[in-house]
């Protein structure tokens, strides 16, 4: 009994601990990342979770060279990196879509800085026996039109369609590039690429999308129109599911944040980092495609 | 005579350090009722938007089955029916309840009256890990065992109101063991021996005697898991499919009000309809958490035992 006594208290007491040092470390990044920032080179970026990887290890690197400048990388979504950069509570909020297509968001606001490519693919079941779909049977089936898979040449077989979660990049990326406006069939809702790589990999029949980097031997990517999911298909714009990487600032970035944001952009991380991770280098882009989805060839 | 008064009208250390605890006391409790109303104003005024800010129907709200915040339907409202989500997360909820308790009575009857000292050493830490495991890892392997294994059996996803049901039930179940094994304890050691004064066995002790003077502390016991069920989000998500539909069968995908947070939180906007919804349903966890709470402290008054 008294040594359960010892243990409640020391419990409380590190609970009231954690709760303290919780509110103070808080209060301290946001006075640092609002105000700041471009004196004391503390830079917060927060949002999308896709882009999170290539920003955390290139944060790493350029800390390493510039041990003054402290970055503190956090995911939370594109929405919320949109909001909070807006809001001013961050330097840097980072997001997979344009801000223009946020509704809540005042665009003219942010400034935009494109610091990669992440193109997707369809990907189904081994089983469905499909390796090739036009791009009408793609929308037919994401809208709940097409339901078996021998529909589109495949073998007798239930789709289950896994979709992300509502608003995610990801989702308004895939939808904006397949279905031209249609409303996709209320399925399962996953919300992350892990979690759709097990799903699709595991259910007979499934079908959802996923990132370039998260395509391996377990599911099967699908082409379509016979244009296969490759980096140069889509650095040419012949493969149409992709977009780009966002940082956005709140109007011009300034001193440490803009070093980063350069950084961001430069060969060191754009040749190297961004490939290894997956993504596609910003300047391997022979197209470019603005906010409303024109694509014209970059200059 | 002056050294007597002094001594008497200072403050003794003793007393200081009362004073002192106190001012500790006093401060912890403070900050932690501020707390709470932030957070109950917070949530409320959040959750409130969506009526007031957006003129959300309310009725459409509660009563709705198309949620869809970012479009709108042919009468120009949003999209935001809940009651998918509302009776899925009591679906969960109440199965998971109902398939737990009879393992938790089980347990905490053989650990309160019939295993020895010995028994209850074993069984005490066993259950006392079950509610140390993190729900993410309940989650996990409720997606690389559980939801496979439905498959199989019935067919079609494997994820659904069953797996997550499954999950939920081996989380409750320390949650109900333990607070009925606490009831069952509290029962006087007077009406037991009553009982075998008038001949009954230990079987008939337990049944009649036993289980009826503890089943106010029993229910509260179960409550107590559902409030747990209700609020559990990671583990449910990983297992529940995420879709907003209506549930029309154990094994078809569905969504808890939990895990729809859980999924969406991210990718809204703070202050834009898709966001006040989500805190609208936090309103409606916070409200079911009160009720649960509510209800608890009402049988505990109805049916504490009189000694």
């Amino acid at each position: 009994m008294k040594k359960r006594n010892i243990f409640s208290t020391l419990l409380m007491l590190g609970a009231v601990g954690a709760v303290l040092t919780g509110c103070g470390s808080n209060s301290a990044s946001s006075n640092g990342s609002s105000s700041a920032s471009d004196h004391a080179g503390k830079i917060t970026a927060v949002g999308s979770t896709a882009l999170q990887p290539l920003v955390e290890k290139a944060a790493g690197q350029f800390q390493n060279d510039n041990k003054k400048i402290n970055i503190t990388v956090q995911g939370g979504g594109s929405g919320t990196g949109l909001s909070q950069v807006q809001d001013g509570a961050v330097a840097i909020g980072n997001s997979d879509i344009f801000a223009e297509s946020k509704p809540g968001i005042d665009s003219s606001k942010l400034v935009d800085h494109k610091v990669a490519v992440v193109g997707m693919a369809p990907v189904v079941n081994k089983d469905a026996g499909v390796d090739n779909i036009t791009m009408a049977q793609l929308k037919d089936i994401f809208t709940g039109k097409v339901t078996n898979w021998k529909e589109v040449g495949g073998k007798d077989e239930k789709i289950t369609v896994v979709n992300r979660a509502e608003g995610s990049g990801t989702r308004a990326t895939f939808e904006d590039a397949v279905l031209s406006g249609a409303k996709a069939v209320k399925s399962q809702e996953q919300d992350s690429n892990g979690t759709v790589q097990k799903i699709v990999s595991s259910t007979p029949g499934a079908i959802s999308y996923l990132a370039f980097s998260y395509l391996n031997d377990s599911v099967k990517p699908l082409s379509i129109d016979k244009v296969k999911p490759t980096d140069a298909n889509v650095e040419n714009n012949k493969w149409k599911i992709w977009s780009y990487e966002h940082m956005y600032t709140k109007g011009k970035a300034k001193t440490a944040t803009a070093d980063f944001l350069k950084y961001m952009n430069s060969k060191d991380v754009q040749d190297s980092l961004v490939k290894k991770m997956g993504y596609i280098s910003i300047h391997n882009m022979k197209v470019q495609k603005d906010a409303k989805g024109n694509v014209t060839d970059a200059k | 005579m002056k050294e007597i008064q002094n001594k008497l009208l200072t403050k003794s250390k003793a007393t200081r350090e009362d004073h002192f605890g106190r001012a500790i006391c006093y401060l912890c409790i403070g900050l932690i009722i501020a707390l709470v109303v932030c957070i109950l104003y917070f949530i409320t005024s959040r959750g409130i938007a969506t009526f007031t800010q957006n003129h959300v129907n309310i009725w459409g709200f509660l009563a709705g089955t198309n949620w869809n915040p970012g479009s709108v339907d042919a009468h120009g409202n949003p999209e935001v029916g809940a009651l998918p989500m509302i009776v899925t997360s009591f679906s969960v909820t109440v199965l998971a309840a109902a398939v737990a308790t009879p393992f938790a009575l089980a347990m905490a009857i053989f650990m309160s009256e019939i295993a020895g000292k010995k028994g209850t050493k074993f069984l005490q830490p066993v259950i006392e890990l079950l509610v140390g495991i993190p729900s993410v890892v309940y989650g996990f392997i409720g997606l690389s065992v559980i939801v496979p294994l439905i498959r199989k059996i019935f067919g079609g996803t494997g994820f659904g109101i069953l797996a997550g049901t499954i999950v939920l039930f081996v989380m409750v179940l320390p949650t109900i063991t333990s607070l009925s094994v606490d009831s069952l304890r509290a029962v006087p050691l007077s009406y037991r021996q009553a009982s075998a004064a008038l001949g009954a066995n230990r079987w008939q002790t337990i049944y009649k005697v036993i289980l009826r003077t503890a089943a106010p502390g029993i229910l509260t016991a179960v409550i107590f898991g559902m409030a747990r069920a209700f609020g559990e989000a990671l583990a449910v998500q990983m297992v529940i499919g995420n879709a907003v539909l209506m549930p029309k069968s154990l094994v078809s995908p569905a969504s808890t009000l939990t895990s729809k947070l859980t999924t969406d939180v991210g990718n809204t906007v703070m202050g834009t309809l898709p966001n006040n919804v989500l805190w609208s349903l936090a309103l409606i966890l916070l409200f079911m958490s009160l009720f649960f709470n509510l209800l608890v402290r009402f049988i505990g008054k109805k049916g504490s035992i009189k000694k």
